[in-house]
């Protein structure tokens, strides 16, 4: 039975922890993460889990925490935003090195400077290439039932890596809304007892974790880590299957909206899909070919699957909420146009850069972008490759 | 019945800490290391390192010389890294998983201990994480090749505060992190050195009975750093102790205690002259340098047997 509740995603994502209840959590207060700490906290102190925390004296020490948590053998979560992630960058890398399947949800915040403490994603942007498997959540329901599909993904034998659940800081993180909860009962069933592997607390088969590669198998030892990613949009459909059986919702490598026969389309991440998706039935009203694809798992990203899926679009804008400083194009661009460059038809791809900072991100952007797209799909000509959009003159 | 902590019985103990590792010679390292797990010898135990000489000398590729259960991190976390193993060993335990009583053991240098690493040092410690913290301190960044750290004492030549015509090596004191470990309020803090082996030994054998956090910073001679001879580390850790250069001592429950009064204490030359990067100290016009040198030990020393005395007064006014 599943109970109908409104709540924010912050709630929801910290009721997803009390129903799996993690061994351990390491974890540092940042806006707009300390909410969800803040609940789950509450949960362990009431005794409603038995999970231990650790409140550490920084994000440096929560994901260090967190590894040697891991390591030690039994489940382990934390979460965090913005510079917190920042401060936790060089553990991050540790912990897929390592191979430890760590779930982290991050609650996507602008980084500094300036200080701002509203939605970007050039957080989850600036780790994107830690070696974490990286789920993306358009809504607070999407938060909870990627948390819960995150730590089966982690620590399913094939691949045991590091897992981060984005979904935008208050727009998502601190918003009311409509969610379907699972039973406690089925969400304990679906992530189940979890299995360590080589454990440190298993003393009388001592382990060394985290040696000293030269040289001499660096390159080997790298190349066979990557070797693991090819293996994670399989784990990560599987689980969505299971999943599927017991919320009835779907979720695949990515959403697509109305594309299967559109002409023009957009792709973008998190929140602003949903305002997307509104206006894109308002012109599929009128009769343009519109539609959206919004990728979920983002890395590994799936580029010949998502390539395929926009191959025979005549033109796509990719939004960004973030930017690459000093780079071309935004981080999604880049990866969309990755995955489209090896086709000989391709559509015209263009770049908006969006809703930096909390910057609200309204229907007539993606009114803009869509009159734009059908502009460039008539005439093929393209007025500006990459360019803000929503900047106050 | 706990191993008595003498060579008879404890050389019927196995070495948890292998020969084969690539420490440089003469290296006190592995000394202090082996130390370490013989008085821990009864207790299943789980060790972290921090990045440093220890680390990168002793589990590479394929071969580790850890015969424990051990794991390394990144430079400045050893103790958030073992406060995590910890409170999964605590939380395996509540729920009947686990049922071994097992010790955790972190062991890292000066650098990651005084300086990068003392903010996790410090956290884990306030969060009273039940886990024996060693320092092994050469007194600079020996692992990057002698670079100047906190723990690195005044006028010392090092690679970044290298001694020439206008500053004579490190111009700054070290830092006394053993007091500030001891101003945490934790059960147990201690200073130790492998010249006092069975001082050392015991040190970490109570630490080790102790429920909560421990701090023990153990003199650990390094003899690149250090410009002595390959067999000097006893020597010259015998020669800390006796000018009370490094004072063994422990702070129990906020109480001081000396463990180790010299007969006669010597003049601090005597341990500078053994060493190159004390050379330049002895060049002529220099002798205010060593005196001031004498002068910070002795006041340290009078301050530090002031402490204990106070604390002893107190005892027997009870």
């Amino acid at each position: 039975m599943t109970k109908v509740v409104a709540v924010t995603g912050n709630e929801a994502v910290a009721n997803a922890f009390r129903q799996i209840e993690p061994d351990v959590c390491a974890a540092y207060p940042i806006t707009p993460q300390t909410e969800l700490m803040q609940r789950f906290a509450a949960f362990v102190s009431n005794g409603q889990v038995k999970t231990e925390m650790i409140l550490v004296e920084s994000e440096h020490s929560a994901m260090s925490a967190c590894v040697g948590a891991a390591a030690a053998g039994g489940r382990v979560a934390t979460a965090t935003s913005s510079q917190g992630l920042a401060l936790m960058w060089e553990i991050l890398f540790i912990a897929s090195g390592l191979r430890l399947p760590i779930v982290m949800p991050v609650v996507n915040r602008a980084l500094s400077a300036p200080i701002n403490i509203h939605c970007d994603h050039s957080d989850a942007m600036g780790a994107r290439d830690s070696g974490w498997i990286q789920l993306w959540s358009e809504n607070a329901q999407e938060a909870y039932d990627n948390t819960i599909q995150a730590f089966r993904i982690a620590e399913h034998m094939d691949i045991r890596l590091p897992v981060m659940v984005c979904y935008d800081g208050f727009i998502i993180s601190h918003s009311i809304e409509r969610i379907e909860y699972l039973d406690d009962e089925v969400v304990k069933k679906f992530v189940g007892e979890y299995k360590p592997l080589y454990p440190l607390l298993d003393v009388d088969n001592p382990k060394s974790y985290g040696p000293l590669i030269l040289t001499d198998l660096y390159h080997e030892v790298r190349k066979a880590h990557s070797e693991v990613y090819k293996k994670v949009p399989k784990v990560v459909v599987d689980v969505a299957k299971e999943f599927k059986k017991i919320s009835g919702r779907s979720y695949g490598l990515f959403e697509s909206y109305r594309l299967d026969d559109a002409e023009i389309g957009i792709v973008i991440l998190n929140s602003a899909a949903g305002t997307t998706k509104d206006v894109i039935d308002e012109y599929r009203e009128r009769g343009i070919k519109v539609g959206l694809l919004k990728p979920r798992l983002f890395r590994p990203f799936p580029y010949e699957e998502v390539g395929n899926a926009l191959k025979n679009l005549k033109a796509v804008c990719v939004l960004d909420r973030a930017d690459a400083f000093g780079g071309s194009f935004g981080p999604l661009y880049l990866d969309i146009a990755a995955s489209l460059c090896n086709f000989k038809e391709k559509p015209v791809l263009i770049n908006r850069i969006y809703g930096l900072g909390g910057r609200d991100y309204m229907p007539e952007h993606a009114q803009g972008v869509i009159d734009e797209l059908i502009e460039i799909a008539k005439t093929g000509k393209v007025k500006v490759l990459k360019e803000y959009i929503g900047v106050r003159e | 019945m706990a191993t008595p902590l003498n060579l008879k019985e404890l050389s019927k103990k196995e070495l948890r800490f292998t020969s084969g590792h690539r420490l440089c010679a003469g290296c006190a390292a592995p000394t202090v290391v082996k130390m370490i797990l013989l008085a821990a010898c009864d207790w299943p135990v789980v060790v972290a390192s921090a990045t440093g000489c220890l680390e990168v000398s002793s589990c590479i590729s394929t071969y580790t010389a850890w015969k424990v259960p051990w794991i390394h991190n990144a430079f400045e976390n050893a103790a958030a890294t073992l406060s995590g193993v910890e409170t999964m060993y605590r939380a395996l335990k509540k729920q009947g998983k686990i049922d071994k009583d097992i010790k955790f053991i972190a062991i890292s240098g000066d650098g990651g201990t005084y300086d990068i690493g003392f903010q996790s040092l410090s956290g884990a410690m306030e969060r009273w994480h039940d886990m024996l913290y060693v320092c092994y301190d050469n007194e600079a960044y020996m692992n990057t090749g002698i670079q100047r750290s906190g723990a690195t004492p005044t006028y010392a030549d090092t690679t970044t505060c290298p001694a020439g015509a206008v500053i004579p090596g490190k111009p700054q004191q070290r830092k006394d992190l053993t007091k500030i470990m001891a101003a945490h309020g934790i059960p147990y803090v201690a200073q130790a050195s492998p010249s006092h082996w069975p001082d050392l030994m015991k040190k970490v054998r109570k630490a080790l009975e102790i429920e909560g956090p421990k701090f023990i910073n153990v003199f650990t001679p390094c003899n690149r750093g250090w410009r002595t001879r390959t067999d000097d580390a006893i020597l010259i850790s015998r020669l800390a102790v006796e000018t009370c250069f490094w004072p063994l001592y422990e702070v129990e429950n906020g109480v001081t205690k000396v463990t180790f009064k010299p007969r006669e204490k010597k003049p601090v030359v005597e341990f500078l002259k053994a060493q190159g990067r004390f050379k330049h100290l002895f060049e002529p016009g220099k002798e205010k340098l060593i005196a001031e040198i004498q002068e910070m030990i002795d006041k340290n020393w009078e301050r530090l047997l002031k402490e204990e005395e106070m604390f002893a007064s107190k005892e027997e006014s009870q």
